[in-house]
């Protein structure tokens, strides 16, 4: 501003210094039809051999789940390791982590979308086929849990010759409106995002079968302008829903919690607590499928080393943030002033399952520390295998909530340890199987990146300029 | 598809001598498909002929150009009326099926708390706006784009596949009251466009 004088000179925009150029979101190729190259080739290549050996494992796993549920199903929820007084065990555990995980697809999909974030583009479709299949793992749980799972429809609102209805001032019955609905905006959005690529899958099919299938899911999809104009406003629209479907649903998970009246559950921390969690575990997901899978599937012009060092700066972000609500859930405990309030943190920390609660510390406090070096986050395995740590220091937090708050009520004569059982355990090991499963398929069949949103951003696409390379920033 | 390779991008968009395909006389004709290869030719182009006054026209691109909009001169999209409506359905069904369900047709008393509140209610009937909200933008996506449609002209076109790939298209139909072979020959021709075909009905 000193030299106010010299207008001209100070109005001028030049090229940034050379320290604050960014490194290129996505690969700088001549025009923009190598994208649908590099990403259709995925699904119309020869199936490769890690997928069979990943999709065999997958099946397998899948069919350990299916095994487990008829075991329950016919013997009762006594094989697992629940009783009094931990009634909610896995299940619940397992339940709030895969819908968790569900959150970062959505948070990248939809809140990233309306924060004009580009580098979403490369990893959205992956992201949100994740949170669609971890919504499926996530809801059989509560399904199952119930025990006489043939009764589980009783939990929507049906008009039988009962005549009862749901209780609907139960936060249970708004968790069932809040997955079903997550789970149905998640899909419809994926497949809007989904018509114009199958779209281009469909023109790019050699055989009848593909153009018929590809053709009759892309909905006649000619990629027409006029169309585009509708197709982006609903595209916005269902981002702006999906959104608020980010923040209500964990939101309503957690009241599933916080809503009894058990001291360690009993908090009003717990919605936003929850919501942080979940997007902290899912971008870990995130960062574990992405880093394979732009290997084994040749993505690296697409999802860049810029990508997963952007995802590890948004994982330590909502990591510090789950970092806030552990501090202000025992500083509320300690404010309160109220014995079993303090207690039931004191549990956590030096009882029973104190181990529980170092493993959730150094998942979810220590290891996200690591992103905050550009070296760490440029190191893809070093990266992927913290992810990894991630993921089972959130499974622990939800171990923690779930299992150190009920095994140590007001009475000391109702407490007890609680510990699953092999059922619990390859029950669990088993939705693996059901994700992958879906997940595989989804690799092999559909377009894994947002085609037509990445060719939107590469530098060719600009409309504007010829060759600012300004279009390649994020 | 041996055109694939054979992607012209970064070159400007020269006016250039279009080859024209005829079509065999007696079948009728769907319209004229001009080709271009940038965005910002075919930007300029969707203006031209939007300031011509053409009306039954359209523009096929591989993903959507900013600015095309605009460059077409299409009114602002109605699909958020859609998803409003469907979100207010959503709202007022979910508080009314609560209501009717736990107050009137079975009363459930639960902890002395109110049969019917707002408050207990809204999480439900939130959702549910959601839920109708989005069926209503993508229902109305699709029903303001007349899809699915599986049998459009342009389909059937072997060229018109490198529409989904990176090729631009601009197509004038017949049906358009303006359309006259030879002045709209010539007007696409004028913009650089790099191929002009006529397209089988």
């Amino acid at each position: 501003m000193t030299k106010a004088t010299n207008m001209p000179e100070a109005v001028r925009v030049g090229p940034p210094p050379h320290e604050l150029e960014r490194p290129p979101l996505i690969a700088d190729r001549p025009g923009v039809g190598w994208v649908s190259d590099v990403v259709a080739r995925i699904a119309e290549g020869p199936t490769p051999r890690w997928w069979w050996l990943a999709f065999g494992t997958a099946l397998l796993l899948l069919g350990l789940f299916i095994a487990m549920v008829a075991y329950l199903a016919t013997t009762g929820v006594g094989v697992w390791g629940v009783g009094h007084p931990v009634m909610w065990g896995w299940a619940v555990v397992n339940f709030v982590w895969w819908i968790g995980i569900g959150h970062a697809g959505t948070l990248i999909s939809a809140i990233l979308f309306l924060l004009r974030q580009r580098w979403r583009t490369a990893v959205n479709r992956l992201a949100e086929a994740m949170t669609v299949f971890a919504v499926i793992c996530a809801a059989l749980f509560p399904i199952i849990h119930v025990g006489r799972i043939w009764y589980a429809w009783w939990l929507f609102p049906i008009p039988t010759s009962n005549g009862v209805w749901p209780q609907f001032h139960s936060p249970l019955i708004w968790d069932v409106f809040a997955i079903l609905t997550y789970f149905t905006v998640s899909v419809m959005f994926w497949y809007t995002g989904l018509i114009p690529d199958l779209g281009l899958m469909r023109d790019r099919a050699r055989t009848r079968f593909r153009q018929f299938l590809y053709g009759l899911f892309a909905l006649g999809w000619t990629g027409s302008s006029r169309h585009w104009h509708n197709y982006q406003k609903a595209y916005l629209i269902l981002a702006g829903l999906s959104t608020s479907l980010v923040i209500s649903v964990h939101s309503i998970v957690s009241l599933d919690f916080a809503a009894t009246q058990l001291p360690g559950w009993h908090t009003a921390i717990f919605p936003p607590y929850f919501v942080a969690g979940a997007m902290f575990s899912g971008f870990g997901m995130v960062l574990t499928l992405v880093i394979p899978i732009r290997k084994l599937c040749g993505l690296e012009d697409i999802i860049t080393l810029r990508h997963i060092d952007l995802i590890c700066k948004v994982t330590l972000a909502t990591g510090s943030i789950v970092i806030y609500a552990y501090i202000m859930e025992a500083l509320a405990a300690w404010h309160a002033g109220q014995p079993y309030e303090r207690f039931a943190i004191w549990n956590r920390v030096v009882g029973p399952y104190s181990w529980a609660c170092v493993i959730m510390l150094i998942g979810n406090v220590i290891t996200p520390q690591a992103f905050w070096f550009r070296k760490v986050r440029r190191n893809l395995a070093l990266v992927w295998i913290l992810s990894i740590v991630i993921n089972i220091g959130m499974w622990f937090e939800r171990f923690v909530i779930v299992v150190s708050s009920l095994n140590r009520d007001f009475l000391p004569a109702n407490w007890g340890y609680y510990a699953p059982t092999w059922v619990d355990v390859c029950t669990y090991a088993g939705t693996f199987g059901l994700f992958f499963t879906f997940f595989l398929l989804f690799l092999r069949c559909l377009p894994v990146v947002a085609v037509a949103e990445v060719k939107s951003i590469v530098p060719a696409a600009d409309s504007h300029a010829h060759a600012s390379g300004d279009s390649n920033r994020c | 598809m041996g055109e694939r390779t054979d992607t012209r991008h970064g070159a400007e968009c020269r006016e250039v001598e279009a080859t024209m395909t005829p079509l065999p006389s007696g079948s009728k004709t769907h319209g004229l498909m001009a080709e271009f290869t940038t965005p910002a030719a075919t930007l300029r182009a969707a203006e031209t002929i939007r300031d011509a006054g053409y009306r039954k026209w359209d523009v096929f691109t591989p993903y959507p150009v900013r600015g095309m909009g605009k460059a077409m001169g299409l009114r602002s999209s109605r699909v958020g009326w859609f998803a409003l409506a469907g979100g207010l359905v959503g709202y007022a069904g979910g508080m009314l099926m609560i209501c009717y369900m736990n107050s009137l047709d079975y009363p459930l008393p639960v902890g002395g708390k109110p049969l019917f509140s707002s408050f207990s209610a809204f999480p439900t009937a939130y959702e549910l706006a959601i839920l109708f909200g989005a069926f209503g933008a993508l229902s109305g996506m699709l029903l303001l784009n007349r899809l699915p449609r599986l049998n459009h002209p342009l389909l059937k076109h072997p060229h018109f596949a490198l529409a989904a790939h990176d090729r631009f298209f601009v197509v004038i139909e017949t049906e358009d009251a303006q359309y006259r072979e030879p002045d709209t020959l010539r007007l696409l021709q004028s913009l650089g466009c790099v191929r002009l075909e006529l397209i089988d009905e």
